[in-house]
Protein backbone atom coordinates (compact mmCIF):
# COMPACT_ATOMS: atom_id res chain seq x y z
CA UNK A 1 0.00 0.00 0.00
CA UNK A 2 2.61 2.50 -1.04
CA UNK A 3 1.80 5.42 -3.33
CA UNK A 4 4.05 7.47 -5.58
CA UNK A 5 3.26 11.13 -5.21
CA UNK A 6 4.49 14.09 -7.20
CA UNK A 7 4.26 17.67 -6.09
CA UNK A 8 6.06 20.99 -6.18
CA UNK A 9 7.82 22.10 -3.01
CA UNK A 10 9.15 25.65 -2.97
CA UNK A 11 9.52 25.63 -6.72
CA UNK A 12 11.13 22.19 -7.06
CA UNK A 13 9.51 19.01 -8.32
CA UNK A 14 9.43 16.23 -5.78
CA UNK A 15 8.63 12.56 -6.21
CA UNK A 16 8.17 10.41 -3.16
CA UNK A 17 6.76 7.05 -2.11
CA UNK A 18 4.48 7.31 0.88
CA UNK A 19 2.15 5.08 2.83
CA UNK A 20 -1.40 6.50 2.86
CA UNK A 21 -1.27 6.85 6.64
CA UNK A 22 1.90 8.98 6.67
CA UNK A 23 1.18 12.47 7.93
CA UNK A 24 2.18 15.38 5.78
CA UNK A 25 3.92 17.16 8.66
CA UNK A 26 6.12 14.11 9.34
CA UNK A 27 7.01 13.67 5.69
CA UNK A 28 7.93 17.34 5.38
CA UNK A 29 10.02 17.43 8.52
CA UNK A 30 11.58 13.98 8.69
CA UNK A 31 11.93 13.02 5.07
CA UNK A 32 12.36 16.35 3.31
CA UNK A 33 14.06 18.39 6.02
CA UNK A 34 11.44 21.13 5.96
CA UNK A 35 11.76 21.93 9.64
CA UNK A 36 10.10 25.35 9.55
CA UNK A 37 6.90 23.38 9.80
CA UNK A 38 6.51 22.92 13.56
CA UNK A 39 4.54 20.35 15.47
CA UNK A 40 2.65 22.31 18.12
CA UNK A 41 -0.74 20.93 19.04
CA UNK A 42 -1.27 18.39 16.27
CA UNK A 43 -4.96 19.30 16.32
CA UNK A 44 -5.31 22.26 14.00
CA UNK A 45 -5.48 24.83 16.77
CA UNK A 46 -2.08 26.54 16.98
CA UNK A 47 -1.00 27.18 13.38
CA UNK A 48 2.65 26.24 13.97
CA UNK A 49 2.47 23.62 11.19
CA UNK A 50 1.06 26.04 8.59
CA UNK A 51 2.03 25.54 4.94
CA UNK A 52 0.81 27.28 1.81
CA UNK A 53 -0.99 24.79 -0.42
CA UNK A 54 -2.00 26.06 -3.86
CA UNK A 55 -2.06 29.63 -2.56
CA UNK A 56 -3.95 28.99 0.68
CA UNK A 57 -2.63 28.34 4.16
CA UNK A 58 -3.56 24.96 5.59
CA UNK A 59 -2.58 22.82 8.57
CA UNK A 60 -0.01 20.21 7.63
CA UNK A 61 -0.75 18.40 10.91
CA UNK A 62 -4.24 17.56 9.63
CA UNK A 63 -3.33 16.10 6.25
CA UNK A 64 -1.92 12.90 4.88
CA UNK A 65 1.00 13.19 2.51
CA UNK A 66 -0.87 11.29 -0.24
CA UNK A 67 -3.37 14.13 -0.42
CA UNK A 68 -0.81 16.55 -1.85
CA UNK A 69 -0.19 14.57 -5.03
CA UNK A 70 -0.25 17.02 -7.95
CA UNK A 71 -0.30 20.12 -5.76
CA UNK A 72 2.03 22.99 -4.94
CA UNK A 73 3.45 23.67 -1.49
CA UNK A 74 5.33 26.68 -0.23
CA UNK A 75 7.03 26.98 3.14
CA UNK A 76 9.19 29.68 4.66
CA UNK A 77 12.32 27.85 3.44
CA UNK A 78 11.33 28.78 -0.08
CA UNK A 79 10.46 32.40 0.60
CA UNK A 80 13.90 33.92 -0.20
CA UNK A 81 14.12 32.26 -3.59
CA UNK A 82 10.45 32.93 -4.32
CA UNK A 83 11.18 36.62 -3.70
CA UNK A 84 9.09 36.82 -0.55
CA UNK A 85 11.61 37.84 2.11
CA UNK A 86 9.98 41.15 2.85
CA UNK A 87 7.46 40.06 5.49
CA UNK A 88 10.15 38.12 7.32
CA UNK A 89 12.44 41.15 7.41
CA UNK A 90 9.76 43.40 8.85
CA UNK A 91 8.91 40.86 11.51
CA UNK A 92 12.61 40.78 12.43
CA UNK A 93 12.81 44.58 12.47
CA UNK A 94 9.95 44.72 14.97
CA UNK A 95 11.48 42.00 17.10
CA UNK A 96 8.18 40.24 16.71
CA UNK A 97 9.40 36.86 17.92
CA UNK A 98 11.16 35.47 20.93
CA UNK A 99 11.53 31.70 20.61
CA UNK A 100 10.31 31.83 17.00
CA UNK A 101 8.38 28.56 17.12
CA UNK A 102 5.24 30.29 15.83
CA UNK A 103 7.06 32.50 13.32
CA UNK A 104 6.77 30.49 10.09
CA UNK A 105 3.02 30.13 10.62
CA UNK A 106 2.53 33.82 11.32
CA UNK A 107 4.55 34.85 8.28
CA UNK A 108 2.62 32.51 5.97
CA UNK A 109 -0.72 33.70 7.34
CA UNK A 110 0.35 37.32 6.90
CA UNK A 111 1.35 36.67 3.33
CA UNK A 112 -1.99 35.03 2.55
CA UNK A 113 -3.88 37.93 4.12
CA UNK A 114 -1.98 40.56 2.12
CA UNK A 115 -2.56 38.62 -1.09
CA UNK A 116 -6.29 38.66 -0.42
CA UNK A 117 -6.72 42.15 1.00
CA UNK A 118 -4.06 44.74 0.23
CA UNK A 119 -5.29 47.19 2.85
CA UNK A 120 -6.72 45.13 5.74
CA UNK A 121 -8.29 46.75 8.79
CA UNK A 122 -7.01 45.92 12.26
CA UNK A 123 -10.02 43.64 12.68
CA UNK A 124 -9.19 41.82 9.46
CA UNK A 125 -5.57 41.38 10.52
CA UNK A 126 -6.61 39.96 13.87
CA UNK A 127 -9.07 37.59 12.22
CA UNK A 128 -6.49 36.36 9.72
CA UNK A 129 -3.96 35.67 12.48
CA UNK A 130 -6.45 34.28 15.02
CA UNK A 131 -5.47 30.70 14.20
CA UNK A 132 -1.81 31.29 15.00
CA UNK A 133 -0.91 31.09 18.66
CA UNK A 134 2.20 32.62 20.20
CA UNK A 135 3.08 31.90 23.82
CA UNK A 136 5.93 34.41 24.00
CA UNK A 137 5.25 37.82 22.56
CA UNK A 138 1.80 38.89 23.64
CA UNK A 139 1.14 39.62 19.95
CA UNK A 140 1.76 43.36 20.18
CA UNK A 141 4.96 43.39 18.13
CA UNK A 142 3.48 40.97 15.65
CA UNK A 143 0.54 43.28 14.99
CA UNK A 144 2.88 46.25 14.67
CA UNK A 145 4.98 44.39 12.13
CA UNK A 146 1.92 43.56 10.05
CA UNK A 147 0.69 47.15 10.30
CA UNK A 148 3.99 48.40 8.91
CA UNK A 149 3.87 45.81 6.16
CA UNK A 150 0.42 47.09 5.20
CA UNK A 151 1.74 50.67 5.12
CA UNK A 152 4.64 49.70 2.89
CA UNK A 153 2.36 47.88 0.47
CA UNK A 154 0.08 50.93 0.38
CA UNK A 155 2.98 53.24 -0.40
CA UNK A 156 4.25 50.88 -3.10
CA UNK A 157 0.81 50.91 -4.68
CA UNK A 158 0.55 54.70 -4.56
CA UNK A 159 3.79 55.07 -6.54
CA UNK B 1 -2.40 3.44 14.12
CA UNK B 2 -3.93 1.05 11.62
CA UNK B 3 -2.73 1.13 8.06
CA UNK B 4 -5.34 2.02 5.48
CA UNK B 5 -5.52 2.15 1.74
CA UNK B 6 -6.36 5.29 -0.20
CA UNK B 7 -8.24 6.10 -3.41
CA UNK B 8 -8.94 9.39 -5.09
CA UNK B 9 -11.75 8.92 -7.61
CA UNK B 10 -12.42 11.60 -10.22
CA UNK B 11 -16.14 11.03 -10.69
CA UNK B 12 -18.92 10.48 -8.22
CA UNK B 13 -19.92 7.10 -9.71
CA UNK B 14 -16.50 5.69 -8.86
CA UNK B 15 -16.72 7.06 -5.34
CA UNK B 16 -20.14 5.46 -4.91
CA UNK B 17 -18.82 2.09 -6.17
CA UNK B 18 -15.98 2.27 -3.67
CA UNK B 19 -18.41 3.19 -0.92
CA UNK B 20 -20.62 0.23 -1.80
CA UNK B 21 -17.65 -2.12 -1.89
CA UNK B 22 -16.06 -0.94 1.37
CA UNK B 23 -19.12 0.23 3.33
CA UNK B 24 -18.51 0.79 7.04
CA UNK B 25 -14.82 0.01 6.71
CA UNK B 26 -14.32 3.09 4.56
CA UNK B 27 -14.21 6.78 5.44
CA UNK B 28 -14.89 9.69 3.12
CA UNK B 29 -12.23 12.39 3.11
CA UNK B 30 -12.75 15.99 2.00
CA UNK B 31 -11.07 18.72 4.08
CA UNK B 32 -10.14 16.10 6.62
CA UNK B 33 -9.93 18.48 9.57
CA UNK B 34 -12.30 16.32 11.66
CA UNK B 35 -11.62 12.90 10.15
CA UNK B 36 -7.87 13.16 10.59
CA UNK B 37 -8.19 13.60 14.35
CA UNK B 38 -10.85 10.90 14.61
CA UNK B 39 -8.43 8.46 12.98
CA UNK B 40 -5.52 9.73 15.06
CA UNK B 41 -7.43 9.27 18.28
CA UNK B 42 -8.73 5.86 17.26
CA UNK B 43 -12.38 6.91 17.13
CA UNK B 44 -12.43 5.81 13.48
CA UNK B 45 -10.28 3.11 11.96
CA UNK B 46 -11.07 2.86 8.26
CA UNK B 47 -9.42 0.30 6.01
CA UNK B 48 -10.08 2.50 3.00
CA UNK B 49 -9.92 6.26 2.75
CA UNK B 50 -11.92 7.63 -0.18
CA UNK B 51 -10.63 11.12 -0.98
CA UNK B 52 -13.38 13.13 -2.72
CA UNK B 53 -11.33 16.29 -3.30
CA UNK B 54 -10.74 15.70 -7.01
CA UNK B 55 -14.40 15.16 -7.91
CA UNK B 56 -15.28 18.36 -9.78
CA UNK B 57 -19.06 18.01 -9.59
CA UNK B 58 -18.91 18.18 -5.78
CA UNK B 59 -17.40 21.66 -6.02
CA UNK B 60 -20.65 23.38 -7.07
CA UNK B 61 -21.76 26.59 -5.45
CA UNK B 62 -24.65 28.08 -7.38
CA UNK B 63 -28.24 29.25 -7.44
CA UNK B 64 -30.58 26.87 -9.20
CA UNK B 65 -34.38 26.65 -9.42
CA UNK B 66 -35.10 28.49 -6.21
CA UNK B 67 -32.29 26.92 -4.19
CA UNK B 68 -28.72 27.74 -3.32
CA UNK B 69 -26.73 24.57 -3.91
CA UNK B 70 -23.67 24.03 -1.73
CA UNK B 71 -21.62 21.10 -3.04
CA UNK B 72 -19.86 18.77 -0.63
CA UNK B 73 -16.47 20.11 -1.72
CA UNK B 74 -17.19 23.75 -0.90
CA UNK B 75 -14.85 25.01 1.83
CA UNK B 76 -15.77 27.55 4.46
CA UNK B 77 -13.39 30.04 2.87
CA UNK B 78 -15.21 29.64 -0.44
CA UNK B 79 -18.55 30.27 1.30
CA UNK B 80 -17.18 33.39 2.98
CA UNK B 81 -15.78 34.70 -0.32
CA UNK B 82 -19.06 34.08 -2.16
CA UNK B 83 -21.29 37.07 -2.88
CA UNK B 84 -24.15 34.61 -3.52
CA UNK B 85 -23.88 33.25 0.02
CA UNK B 86 -23.50 36.69 1.55
CA UNK B 87 -26.62 38.03 -0.14
CA UNK B 88 -28.94 35.01 -0.03
CA UNK B 89 -27.80 33.03 3.02
CA UNK B 90 -26.37 35.69 5.34
CA UNK B 91 -26.85 33.52 8.43
CA UNK B 92 -24.71 30.77 6.91
CA UNK B 93 -22.18 33.40 5.83
CA UNK B 94 -22.09 34.86 9.34
CA UNK B 95 -21.64 31.46 10.99
CA UNK B 96 -18.99 30.32 8.51
CA UNK B 97 -16.79 33.23 9.52
CA UNK B 98 -16.82 31.96 13.08
CA UNK B 99 -15.61 28.46 12.24
CA UNK B 100 -12.16 27.85 13.73
CA UNK B 101 -9.48 29.88 11.91
CA UNK B 102 -8.53 30.80 8.37
CA UNK B 103 -6.07 27.92 7.98
CA UNK B 104 -8.78 25.45 8.97
CA UNK B 105 -11.52 27.15 6.93
CA UNK B 106 -9.33 26.87 3.82
CA UNK B 107 -9.70 23.09 4.03
CA UNK B 108 -12.83 22.37 6.07
CA UNK B 109 -16.22 22.06 4.37
CA UNK B 110 -19.77 22.76 5.52
CA UNK B 111 -20.90 19.32 4.37
CA UNK B 112 -18.06 17.71 6.32
CA UNK B 113 -19.16 19.63 9.37
CA UNK B 114 -22.71 18.28 9.28
CA UNK B 115 -21.61 14.74 8.34
CA UNK B 116 -19.32 14.69 11.37
CA UNK B 117 -22.53 15.45 13.28
CA UNK B 118 -21.12 16.42 16.64
CA UNK B 119 -23.73 18.15 18.83
CA UNK B 120 -21.79 21.41 18.40
CA UNK B 121 -21.75 21.24 14.56
CA UNK B 122 -21.32 24.88 13.66
CA UNK B 123 -23.31 24.89 10.44
CA UNK B 124 -26.27 22.89 11.67
CA UNK B 125 -28.17 25.73 13.35
CA UNK B 126 -28.07 28.16 10.38
CA UNK B 127 -29.10 25.33 8.01
CA UNK B 128 -31.95 24.27 10.32
CA UNK B 129 -33.51 27.74 10.35
CA UNK B 130 -33.42 27.82 6.55
CA UNK B 131 -35.06 24.39 6.15
CA UNK B 132 -32.14 23.14 4.08
CA UNK B 133 -32.43 19.83 2.21
CA UNK B 134 -29.56 17.36 2.09
CA UNK B 135 -28.98 15.26 -1.02
CA UNK B 136 -27.76 11.71 -0.43
CA UNK B 137 -26.62 9.42 -3.21
CA UNK B 138 -25.82 5.74 -3.46
CA UNK B 139 -25.49 3.48 -6.48
CA UNK B 140 -29.08 2.39 -6.14
CA UNK B 141 -30.92 5.62 -5.33
CA UNK B 142 -30.82 9.34 -4.59
CA UNK B 143 -32.72 10.67 -1.59
CA UNK B 144 -33.45 14.18 -0.40
CA UNK B 145 -33.93 14.68 3.34
CA UNK B 146 -34.81 17.77 5.38
CA UNK B 147 -31.86 18.76 7.56
CA UNK B 148 -34.21 18.51 10.55
CA UNK B 149 -34.40 14.71 10.03
CA UNK B 150 -30.70 14.28 9.23
CA UNK B 151 -29.15 14.12 12.71
CA UNK B 152 -30.08 11.06 14.78
CA UNK B 153 -27.64 11.26 17.70
CA UNK B 154 -24.17 12.46 18.66
CA UNK B 155 -21.99 11.65 15.62
CA UNK B 156 -24.94 9.81 14.07
CA UNK B 157 -26.95 10.67 10.97
CA UNK B 158 -29.35 8.93 8.58
CA UNK B 159 -26.45 8.39 6.12
CA UNK B 160 -26.19 4.71 5.16
CA UNK B 161 -22.85 2.96 4.74
CA UNK B 162 -23.10 3.06 0.94
CA UNK B 163 -24.20 6.70 0.72
CA UNK B 164 -22.46 10.00 0.08
CA UNK B 165 -23.91 13.40 0.96
CA UNK B 166 -23.29 15.21 -2.32
CA UNK B 167 -24.82 18.61 -1.65
CA UNK B 168 -27.03 20.78 0.51
CA UNK B 169 -29.85 22.73 -1.13
CA UNK B 170 -31.11 25.79 0.75
CA UNK B 171 -34.39 27.32 -0.41
CA UNK B 172 -34.22 30.99 -1.35
CA UNK B 173 -36.46 33.31 0.62
CA UNK B 174 -38.47 35.95 -1.24
CA UNK B 175 -39.11 39.27 0.44
CA UNK B 176 -37.54 40.80 3.49
CA UNK B 177 -35.99 38.62 6.16
CA UNK B 178 -33.34 38.80 8.82
CA UNK B 179 -31.21 36.15 10.44
CA UNK B 180 -28.38 35.82 12.87
CA UNK B 181 -25.93 33.34 14.33
CA UNK B 182 -24.45 33.82 17.76
CA UNK B 183 -21.64 31.60 18.97
CA UNK B 184 -20.12 31.20 22.38
CA UNK B 185 -16.48 30.12 22.16
CA UNK B 186 -13.57 30.52 24.51
CA UNK B 187 -11.41 32.59 22.25
CA UNK B 188 -11.23 33.57 18.62
CA UNK B 189 -9.65 31.01 16.35
CA UNK B 190 -11.00 28.11 18.36
CA UNK B 191 -13.20 25.59 16.67
CA UNK B 192 -15.84 24.39 19.06
CA UNK B 193 -19.02 26.18 20.07
CA UNK B 194 -20.12 25.85 23.68
CA UNK B 195 -23.51 27.14 22.60
CA UNK B 196 -24.63 28.26 19.15
CA UNK B 197 -27.97 29.77 18.19
CA UNK B 198 -29.53 30.80 14.89
CA UNK B 199 -32.65 32.88 14.46
CA UNK B 200 -34.52 33.59 11.23
CA UNK B 201 -37.48 35.96 10.88
CA UNK B 202 -39.47 37.09 7.85
CA UNK B 203 -41.58 40.23 7.43
CA UNK B 204 -44.74 38.44 8.67
CA UNK B 205 -42.86 37.64 11.86
CA UNK B 206 -42.53 33.94 11.21
CA UNK B 207 -39.60 32.88 13.37
CA UNK B 208 -37.31 29.90 13.18
CA UNK B 209 -34.94 29.17 16.03
CA UNK B 210 -32.22 26.53 16.24
CA UNK B 211 -29.50 25.67 18.74
CA UNK B 212 -26.37 23.56 18.66
CA UNK B 213 -24.24 22.17 21.50
CA UNK B 214 -27.11 22.08 24.00
CA UNK B 215 -28.50 18.61 23.34
CA UNK B 216 -27.54 15.32 21.69
CA UNK B 217 -28.28 16.77 18.25
CA UNK B 218 -28.62 20.30 16.89
CA UNK B 219 -32.30 21.21 17.20
CA UNK B 220 -35.13 23.56 16.29
CA UNK B 221 -37.25 25.01 19.10
CA UNK B 222 -40.85 24.79 17.76
CA UNK B 223 -42.43 25.80 21.07
CA UNK B 224 -40.66 29.14 21.08
CA UNK B 225 -41.33 29.64 17.35
CA UNK B 226 -45.09 29.12 17.91
CA UNK B 227 -45.14 31.56 20.80
CA UNK B 228 -43.58 34.31 18.73
CA UNK B 229 -45.40 33.70 15.44
CA UNK B 230 -46.94 36.83 13.93
CA UNK B 231 -45.66 39.16 16.64
CA UNK B 232 -42.91 41.72 16.86
CA UNK B 233 -40.58 41.12 19.78
CA UNK B 234 -41.05 42.68 23.20
CA UNK B 235 -39.24 42.03 26.48
CA UNK B 236 -42.21 39.97 27.78
CA UNK B 237 -42.39 37.85 24.64
CA UNK B 238 -38.66 37.25 24.67
CA UNK B 239 -38.93 36.07 28.24
CA UNK B 240 -41.69 33.60 27.35
CA UNK B 241 -39.67 32.33 24.41
CA UNK B 242 -36.63 31.91 26.63
CA UNK B 243 -38.67 29.77 29.02
CA UNK B 244 -39.79 27.60 26.09
CA UNK B 245 -36.18 27.28 24.96
CA UNK B 246 -34.97 26.21 28.38
CA UNK B 247 -37.78 23.60 28.43
CA UNK B 248 -36.47 22.12 25.20
CA UNK B 249 -32.68 22.14 25.48
CA UNK B 250 -30.73 19.64 27.57
CA UNK B 251 -27.11 20.76 27.73
CA UNK B 252 -24.45 18.66 29.39
CA UNK B 253 -21.42 19.72 31.41
CA UNK B 254 -18.08 19.01 29.80
CA UNK B 255 -14.53 20.27 29.77
CA UNK B 256 -15.58 23.47 27.97
CA UNK B 257 -18.53 24.67 30.04
CA UNK B 258 -20.80 23.68 32.91
CA UNK B 259 -24.44 22.84 32.37
CA UNK B 260 -25.55 25.91 34.34
CA UNK B 261 -23.38 28.22 32.29
CA UNK B 262 -24.73 26.80 29.04
CA UNK B 263 -28.32 27.23 30.23
CA UNK B 264 -27.61 30.80 31.26
CA UNK B 265 -25.99 31.54 27.88
CA UNK B 266 -28.91 29.97 25.99
CA UNK B 267 -31.09 32.75 27.40
CA UNK B 268 -28.68 35.62 26.87
CA UNK B 269 -27.69 34.55 23.38
CA UNK B 270 -31.30 34.15 22.29
CA UNK B 271 -32.03 37.73 23.24
CA UNK B 272 -29.04 38.95 21.20
CA UNK B 273 -29.81 36.71 18.26
CA UNK B 274 -33.52 37.48 17.98
CA UNK B 275 -32.85 41.19 18.45
CA UNK B 276 -30.32 41.23 15.63
CA UNK B 277 -32.49 39.12 13.30
CA UNK B 278 -35.57 41.35 13.73
CA UNK B 279 -33.55 44.51 13.39
CA UNK B 280 -31.88 43.21 10.23
CA UNK B 281 -35.27 42.30 8.77
CA UNK B 282 -36.52 45.85 9.37
CA UNK B 283 -33.44 47.99 8.79
CA UNK B 284 -30.62 45.77 7.45
CA UNK B 285 -28.65 46.71 10.57
CA UNK B 286 -26.50 45.59 12.34
CA UNK B 287 -24.39 44.46 9.41
CA UNK B 288 -23.89 40.71 9.01
CA UNK B 289 -20.62 39.47 10.43
CA UNK B 290 -20.58 41.90 13.35
CA UNK B 291 -19.91 40.08 16.59
CA UNK B 292 -23.16 39.91 18.53
CA UNK B 293 -21.62 38.88 21.85
S1 LIG C 1 0.46 21.68 14.99
FE1 LIG C 1 -0.91 21.94 13.37
S2 LIG C 1 -2.19 23.49 14.12
FE2 LIG C 1 -0.96 23.06 15.85
S1 LIG D 1 7.80 33.66 19.67
FE1 LIG D 1 7.65 31.93 20.91
S2 LIG D 1 5.74 31.11 20.32
FE2 LIG D 1 5.79 32.97 19.28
Amino acid sequence: MVREIEFILNGFNQTLSVKPSEKLIDVLRDRLGVTSVKYGCGKGECGACTINLDGKTVRSCLMYAVEIDGRTIETIEGFPRLGKREIQDIYIKHNAFQCGFCAPGFILSTEELLNMISDPSEEEIKEALAGNLCRCTGYKNILEAVAEMVDIRKREKAL
Amino acid sequence: MLAFDYRRPLVIEDALSLKKEWGVSSSLLMGGTDLFLAIDEGARSPEMLIDLKNIKELKTLEEKEGYVIIGAGTTYSELIDSELIHSTLPGIWESSRLVASMGVRNAATLVGNICNAVPSAESAAPLLVRDAMVHLSSLKENRIIPINDFFTGPRKTVLQSDEILTKVAVPLVMGEFGESYVKLGRYRGEDIAQVGVSVFVDSDFNYKIAYCAVGPVPMRIPKAEDLLRGKDISPELIEKAQAAILDTVSPIADIRASREYRIHMCRIMFEKAVGAAVSRMKTSQPEYGIRLI
